[in-house]
């Protein structure tokens, strides 16, 4: 049915995964390679900063399953360096350069490092397994854990420190923890749940720099306000940067993202979609109706799943391929409280309480933009959220994307 | 089509609400509650669901 022989799946992870799988089950019987850079399988990002460092989860545990009969070719442990589209070839690291018919590039993102030139011994990332295995080594033992960024991640490692009893200070530079992505009632809201779970939580202020002793061991870290916290354990939450270096040069826009159309096509220099290249995950930027059609990304799991099949839908079936206009969804679980989002809440200009019981924990909150609904967020009323999402659903089926431009 | 939810592993993400909200729901106790068996116009919709659930609480007997 489909004039693909070859499809390299960039990227091994949990839109590469369901990409691969999508193309299967629409019928693609070519050959599927699947690169990726860790030397795992593909895994699941959540549990890392939740059930890994908390319930002793086994490295195999995270591991995502693997539809029976992918029959995919894995090339992972090999970073890939360079695309060359009108080639249709993609270069890895180890000299390998592999020809596709169809490509989809889902090479993600990557935790934000520390800016200052080098961290002690003891300051780690988290957003991969193998972050994840060391933080969860240590995490038990340490004395004091620093947490830089009380973003979803941030709050999540300190409160599966809370949970182990580890004293845990979370620094954050804005007033509120989750101010951007989540506006400053639920800043407030999750402030409050990290103090009553006895984090030391310095709001407004941020890392001047660690300190470590004479073997190179972390022993705190200077404060702009001018005070210093001890920590033998740190875990830079600072956010995500797409891996979008190794395209530099493919001639493809690269603009805090893969820029690409509603139909995840990566988009050439001069607005054009580039053939045979398709995108999906965190990487990937595409305008959305629901900001009014200004490029978003969106590093939520359930992006990765959606995008990755309408990234493939469109690689097979470009003429019937409807265009992908979710309704984004994300989540965060912080000391059993389950916060649960729908829409766009971090581009709202204004946002509303509708409900709020701290006896329960329990929180609604709704975002708007130009007067518009664009977002609505709960903490243990996932009961709420149905019918905001049905709104967006509904005005998301009003707009139609234009016709496909070839 | 016969389904069943593993309430231990369900954390209440919701998506499956969202993907079959015909077959699923949450009670005012915050409980999932879902039709065990879906009629077929709904049967898509419920594989959807079991895609999109985090935690693969959702099985179909009788299918892989």
């Amino acid at each position: 049915m489909s004039p693909l022989r070859r499809i390299v799946v960039v990227g091994a992870s949990l839109a590469g995964l369901r990409a691969a799988e999508a193309l299967r089950r629409s019928g693609y019987a070519g050959e599927l390679v699947l690169v990726g850079d860790e030397p795992h399988l593909p895994y699941d990002r959540p549990p890392l900063t939740k059930q890994f460092l908390n319930d002793g989860w086994r490295p195999e545990q995270t591991a995502l399953p693997v539809a029976p009969g992918l029959d995919a070719t894995w090339r992972l442990g090999v970073p890939v360096t360079r695309l060359d589209v009108s080639a249709h070839a993609v270069h890895l690291a180890d000299g390998a350069r592999l020809h596709y018919d169809g490509a989809v590039l889902a090479t993600g993102a990557r935790a934000r490092p520390w800016p200052g030139p080098t961290t002690p011994t003891g300051v780690h990332t988290i957003r991969g397994l193998d972050d994840a295995i060391q933080v969860a080594k240590a995490l038990p033992h340490a004395g004091r854990l620093l947490i830089v960024g009380a973003g979803f991640l941030g709050g999540e490692v300190a409160a599966a420190a809370r949970a182990l009893g580890v004293p845990a200070t979370l620094v954050e530079s804005q007033d509120w923890p989750l101010l951007a992505p989540a506006g400053p009632h639920v800043g407030r809201f999750v402030a409050a749940l990290h103090r009553a779970h006895g984090v030391d939580l310095r709001l407004g202020v941020r890392v001047r720099d660690f300190t470590g002793n004479a073997r190179g061991e972390l022993t705190g870290a200077e404060l702009t306000d001018g005070t210093n916290v001890e920590a033998d354990l740190a875990v830079l939450a600072l956010g995500a940067k797409p891996n979008i270096e190794w395209l530099a040069g493919s001639g493809l826009i690269t603009d805090g993202g893969l820029v690409c159309d509603e139909y995840c096509r990566p988009l050439w220099d001069d607005g054009r979609p580039a053939p045979d290249v398709v995108a999906a995950g965190d990487l990937a930027r595409w305008p959305h109706p629901l900001a009014g059609n200004e490029l978003i990304s969106l590093g939520h799991w359930s992006n990765a799943v959606e995008q990755a099949t309408a990234a493939a839908q469109t690689l097979l079936q470009p003429d019937t391929t409807p265009g992908y206009r979710p309704v984004p969804s994300f989540w965060s679980d912080l000391y059993g409280v389950r916060m649960r989002s729908v829409g766009l809440p971090h581009l709202a200009d204004v946002s509303a309480v509708i409900e709020h019981d701290d006896s329960k924990h329990r929180l609604v909150v709704t975002y708007h933009r130009n007067g518009q609904l664009i977002g609505a967020l709960t903490a243990n009323r996932t009961s709420r959220l149905a019918p905001f999402r049905a709104e967006f659903q509904r005005h998301l089926s009003g707009t139609h994307p234009s016709a496909l431009p070839a | 089509m016969t389904m069943t939810v593993d309430l231990d592993l369900c954390q209440n993400h919701g998506q499956c609400v969202y993907a079959a909200p015909e077959v699923f729901a949450f009670d005012e106790d915050e409980i999932l509650t879902y039709q065990p068996e879906p009629p077929e116009s709904q049967h898509d919709k419920v594989r959807a669901a079991v895609a999109a659930c985090p935690v693969r609480a959702i099985r179909l007997v009788g299918e892989s």
